[in-house]
């Protein structure tokens, strides 16, 4: 990393822009409007990261796992491939095609394979292909300098970059991909330096997390986190976000309204004037998870397959608004965010703190 | 003068509106520009479209009118003149305030009124025409706040209300709902208490609409800082 960048050298402001959309209806948008909403928070950004995700976008590999990498240098992308072959069945790889835009300099390789799990290597691990992919995902990420992996779901993908959202979106060439839902993120990073792995959205499978905030519980969480083999390689909050939704998600099988009342977890003093059973169940939550508590200001945007989840932490210390129209719902920091896309609404609302707002694509 | 706002970053907005020397300025098509109206004094500012975050912040006197919602953060620290949003206001709206007054007709969101405070003819007046979010009149130290619950959706207080209330009043129409904390005392408001209350009541009907004599007629709460209240006297002599 270059010195200028170094802790202590530098000072960066807090903010943070996120805004999200999902047609419930499966529709398709193109990356246009994703871009306009963002970009009407420019305020909230100041070029050190932006970064988008879409659903939807791969229909023709959506039984394959899409692979977005970082690399340094070809020096390690060789290392690395060889690393994907010898675990994976890759039927397509190609550069993630990029247009020269003036507001994003200094990309590293951008890559995307399209792969499947060796079924040899895959039935020896005697792990399920997910959760073979994941550790697949931080073996690279952890052990393999200069490459990284930012995005690795079935038919999504995540796109970012350091530069404000707009550049960034323009630079992947959203306008080129359709998705039934996108999320989005403008940085003002506080505790680390802007660079690539760190713009939002974090992925890990297919869950992808944009966050305004800044997470006081970050260690406490990131502890509880590595003693599940999650390993919190970027030292970024929002990182460790990713995986407690992962972790009590797909591997402790609990609801996102549940996982949602652990970390965000409800007041004791609030718990104790609870009907009997909805506070049996909040206190179960509570106690169990209580290292997965998140404390300090968030509002998060988690986007998975089908659907979109907005939370904000229990005191309410981020902003955030939803939107709705007709059948598509919006989540944004600002209300003229959604407004840009979305002049007209039937309804916009603020969520409580700690309230979980989840709009899926109706099956 | 009007401002076509469409396309416009919030610092060229700004300096439209500073290089104007017009009394009245409309801004039509706004879409989240900030600081609207920040530090105004004697001006009319008409706001078409969602006024940004701190709109009217620091202002001292002249009017806003903003004719959709405002963000976050509406008359921050403000000290003089009026502001009136035709729609709801997000978090943190009238933090601060050391004078002027502010009418939302619709919601106001999370920490409303936190820390407002008043001296000598120094007084701030939040009225919200809906709900307020919790953390309502946090640390109140002076001036009024009124939450008239108008629309019925919910309780008319989140969670949290007067936390640390040491002066001022709030009032809410009909009944607190919600717990109040210990250095605050409610009962219910007379004569006397909406003598106090009745020219902002009328300045909102006159505003949005609505029967003022109806209005004063309902039952409302005041709530105040308690007798005993450890802090009561300690920052403001009330």
């Amino acid at each position: 990393m270059e010195e200028r960048f170094a802790e202590g050298n530098v000072r960066i402001p807090a903010g943070c822009a996120i805004s999200g959309f999902i047609h419930r209806d499966g529709r398709l948008s193109d990356g246009g409007a994703i871009i306009t909403s963002i970009a009407t928070m420019r305020e909230r950004s100041n070029g050190l990261g932006g970064g988008f995700a879409g659903y939807g976008i791969y229909p023709e590999y959506k039984d394959h796992y899409a692979l977005h990498l970082f690399y340094a240098d070809k020096v390690v992308k060789r290392e690395c491939e060889s690393f994907l072959e010898e675990r994976f069945d890759i039927i397509n790889l190609s550069k993630i095609p990029v247009r020269k835009t003036p507001g994003v300099v200094d990309a590293p390789l951008i890559w995307r394979y399209f792969v499947r799990a060796l079924p040899t290597r895959l039935a020896e691990s005697q792990l399920d292909e997910d959760e073979y992919v994941s550790r697949c995902t931080f073996d690279i990420n952890t052990h393999m300098k200069g490459a990284y992996v930012f995005s690795c779901g079935k038919n999504m993908g995540a796109f970012k970059a350091v530069g404000y959202p707009e550049d960034v979106g323009e630079f992947y060439r959203l306008d080129e991909y359709k998705a039934y839902s996108w999320i989005a993120h403008g940085r003002y990073p506080t505790n680390t330096p802007g660079w690539w792995g760190g713009a939002h959205p974090f992925c890990l499978l297919d869950m992808a997390v944009v966050h305004n905030g800044e997470i006081s519980s970050y260690d406490a969480n990131r502890r509880n986190m590595e003693m599940f083999g999650y390993k919190c390689n970027l030292q970024t909050d929002t990182e460790v976000i990713t995986y407690i939704f992962d972790y009590l998600v797909r591997k402790r099988g609990l609801t996102l309204k549940e996982a949602c009342a652990v970390i965000a977890a409800p007041f004791w003093h609030k718990i104790e004037r609870m009907p009997e059973e909805e506070r049996a169940r909040a206190e179960y939550l509570r106690r169990n998870f209580s290292g997965l508590l998140i404390t300090g200001p968030f509002s998060v945007i988690l986007g998975y397959k089908g659907g979109l989840l907005a939370i904000n932490d229990r005191l309410k210390l981020r902003s955030m608004v939803v939107g709705e129209y007709k059948n598509t719902t919006y989540i944004a920091s600002e209300e003229c965010a959604i407004r840009a896309v979305a002049p007209v609404l039937d309804r916009l609302y603020a969520p409580e703190g700690g309230e979980a707002v989840i709009a899926e694509v109706m099956r | 003068m009007e401002i076509y706002a469409k396309g416009m970053s919030c610092e060229q907005l700004n300096e439209a509106v500073r290089r104007c020397t017009d009394k009245r300025i409309d801004i039509r098509a706004c879409n989240g520009q900030r600081f609207i109206a920040c530090a105004g004094a004697g001006r009319s500012i008409n706001v078409y479209g969602v006024a940004g975050n701190g709109a009217g912040a620091y202002m001292e006197s002249g009017e806003l009118r903003v004719y959709g919602n405002a963000q976050d953060a509406l008359a921050d620290t403000m000290g003089g003149g009026e502001i009136y949003v035709f729609g709801g206001c997000g978090d943190a709206a009238g933090y601060a305030m050391r004078g002027g007054e502010v009418y939302v007709r619709d919601n106001a969101g999370y920490r409303a009124g936190v820390h407002m405070k008043a001296y000598d003819k120094q007084f701030p007046v939040l009225v919200v025409g809906g709900r307020a979010g919790c953390f309502l009149g946090e640390y109140l130290a002076g001036g009024i706040i009124a939450v008239l619950d108008l629309h019925n959706e919910a309780a008319p207080l989140g969670e949290e209300a007067a936390r640390g209330m040491h002066g001022g009043r709030i009032y809410v129409r009909g009944e607190v709902g919600v717990p109040l904390p210990e250095c605050t005392a409610a009962r219910r408001a007379e004569a006397e208490d909406m003598r106090l209350l009745e020219p902002y009541l009328r300045k909102f009907c006159a505003a949005f609409g609505g029967d003022v004599n109806a209005l004063l007629a309902d039952k409302f709460t005041v709530i105040t800082p308690a007798e005993n209240a450890r802090a009561k006297r300690l920052y403001v002599s009330n």
